[in-house]
């Protein structure tokens, strides 16, 4: 299928509208992506037809909505290429997923004196729980330094790892710089030392193939929402052997085996981490999206993309006074800078008048932020349905405000 | 009524954004207090000096921030100096009640003098706690609040 961004904007129904009586730029899809009417569909298809109880009813819509719920998550693995879609866990999101490795695995395996490794550039949500974790173990965290483009200075990496590194959890792509992080290679020099490594691919999945077998990681985690799918649905990867060792998180029905008083046995991966009724509908629409995905072609997508941040990238040079953050080698979709004499939030504001949906702030990523020497940032992030004329349209709301401000 | 970003952004505010007023320490100060905004990061100190009959002899302000959190730090100031405490909180009040009032409603904010210029933010709802942060880091320093004054 030939690649042609007019007949997919159709296929957004959200695309099509008037912001402060401009047409809506939609630059944000970093915060979240829109969604496509087949998922939309998906979801209240689900209610309007097939809403019941998964794993338990014997009647004909519980078996319809298990089936579907099932399929999704064949579709999930598929996506990423996991030897079985027993490895994929559904979750709210990737936070609660890496809160779930932080709690089952790092609980069991991570004890005082070890070192959990991240980089600079995480998303808090890969800084957080693993903070949490060394709070309740005794664990210390270390953190992979970066080099003004916005690289992680793999030298460092290197000698960062060491015997008491108990786990290396990096992101695929950064949200606050567009940063591709070279995770083969950073898994296979931790696996050479025995570290178990978890990616967060919350970024990167709607934009990149994800190979979980080729990448060898261990634990690779995802949100439906930033995919094109419904938000409060994501999943977590994790290897087969792993899962079987890791303990239970939450506890509830759907999880178990036995129930009595006496104690309760625990269901097989990946029921034993799904613990009470998830979001079913969720699920299903996410399945949507990835069949949506699948239909373009990642290929395509990638290749749009590259061009759009291309295009963007190089009008931003043009801007006197813009600085553009994150100009790694390796980018993907995403613009971040800073201006001159104008705050991110109030280019957020001006902007947003102008019809432009753009993130004003330190998107979650504060160690970024602290980084740079910068309190913000304005960030342009692009999906496959965004076009160069909407680029003209964000640098033209940019000059406005300069003028304004000048 | 409709405001449009020109109302926001009046020549006053842009104006005091760029050369914020009493934008400095005050060493001898009797008073003074952080405010944070941890949403998007706005940092402002605030420093008083309030004498004996309860007044403000002098008041200014350091700190990072958008256009409005930084013209309404620098009016507030200017307005401020002057006026005793207890007319600082009368301010205050005619303040956070002229910036979350109904954009609907026709109003004069005469009264407000120089600080009428950001009404503007009405319309703005998420730029309200920008406008306010200054107000909400005094209140503490008056109060003598430890802890880093935050409007959310």
């Amino acid at each position: 299928m030939a690649f042609n961004v007019d007949t997919i904007r159709k296929d957004f129904p959200v695309l099509n509208q008037q912001v402060h009586g401009y047409p809506l730029v939609y630059l944000d899809n970093a915060a979240t992506t829109q969604k496509p009417q087949c998922v939309i569909d998906a979801l209240t298809h689900y209610y309007e037809y097939d809403n019941a109880n998964i794993h338990r009813g014997v009647h004909t819509l519980s078996e319809r909505a298990t089936a579907k719920y099932e399929a999704a998550r064949q579709k999930i693995g598929a996506y990423i290429h996991a030897s079985s879609e027993k490895e994929i866990i559904f979750v709210r999101g990737a936070t609660e997923a890496i809160n779930l490795v932080a709690q089952t695995y790092g609980r069991k395996n991570i004890s005082a004196g070890d070192e959990i490794l991240v980089s600079m550039m995480e998303h808090h949500s890969n800084i957080v729980p693993w903070q949490m974790l060394c709070e309740q173990t005794g664990a210390t965290l270390k953190v992979i330094p970066m080099n003004e483009h916005g690289e992680l200075i793999q030298d460092k990496f290197v000698e960062l790892l060491n015997k008491n590194t108990a786990l290396l959890a990096i992101g695929h792509l950064s949200n606050a710089l567009g940063t591709v992080n070279p995770v083969k290679e950073m898994i296979e020099k931790a696996h050479a030392l025995g570290v178990p490594v978890l990616v967060d691919g919350a970024q990167a999945t709607a934009h990149m193939t994800v190979d979980v077998v080729d990448l060898d990681v261990d634990f690779y985690v995802m949100s439906a929402h930033k995919m094109f799918g419904p938000t409060g649905v994501g999943a977590l990867y994790a290897k087969a052997e792993l899962l079987a060792e890791m303990p239970p998180w939450h506890g509830g029905g759907d999880m178990i085996r036995t129930v009595s008083f006496s104690g309760s046995t625990y269901s097989q991966a990946p029921y034993k981490f799904e613990a009470g009724t998830p979001n079913i509908a969720g699920a299903i629409a996410w399945g949507a999206a990835i069949d949506y995905l699948n239909d373009i072609g990642l290929n395509y997508i990638a290749a749009h993309e590259h061009d759009l941040l291309a295009y963007a990238t190089n009008k931003a040079r043009q801007v006197a006074g813009l600085k553009v953050i994150g100009q790694a080698k390796d980018k993907a979709s995403i613009l971040s800078f800073v201006m001159s004499d104008i705050h991110p939030h109030d280019l957020g504001t001006i902007l947003d008048r102008c019809g432009v949906a753009v993130r004003a702030g330190h998107h979650c990523a504060m160690p970024v932020m602290q980084y740079f020497d910068i309190a913000a940032t304005t960030r342009a992030s692009f999906a496959f349905y965004n076009t160069t004329e909407e680029i003209d349209r964000l640098f033209a709301a940019l000059a406005y405000a300069q003028e304004m401000f000048s | 009524m409709f405001f449009d970003l020109k109302d926001l952004y009046q020549q006053v505010i842009v104006d005091h954004n760029k050369h914020p007023r009493n934008f400095r320490e005050i060493e001898s100060c009797s008073h003074d207090a952080d405010g944070y905004n941890p949403l998007c990061g706005d940092q402002l100190h605030v420093y008083l000096k309030v004498n004996e009959h309860h007044l403000v002899q002098d008041i200014s302000f350091k700190g990072t921030g958008c256009a409005i959190s930084i013209a309404s730090a620098s009016l507030m100031t200017e307005t401020m100096t002057g006026k005793t405490v207890d007319e600082a909180k009368v301010l205050f009040e005619s303040f956070q009640q002229m910036v979350t009032s109904d954009i609907t409603e026709e109003q004069d904010f005469s009264h407000l003098g120089k600080l009428a210029a950001l009404a503007g933010v009405r319309e703005f709802p998420s730029r309200i706690k920008c406008a306010i942060l200054c107000w909400h880091t005094v209140q503490a320093a008056l109060s003598g609040d430890q802890d880093a004054a935050r409007t959310e």
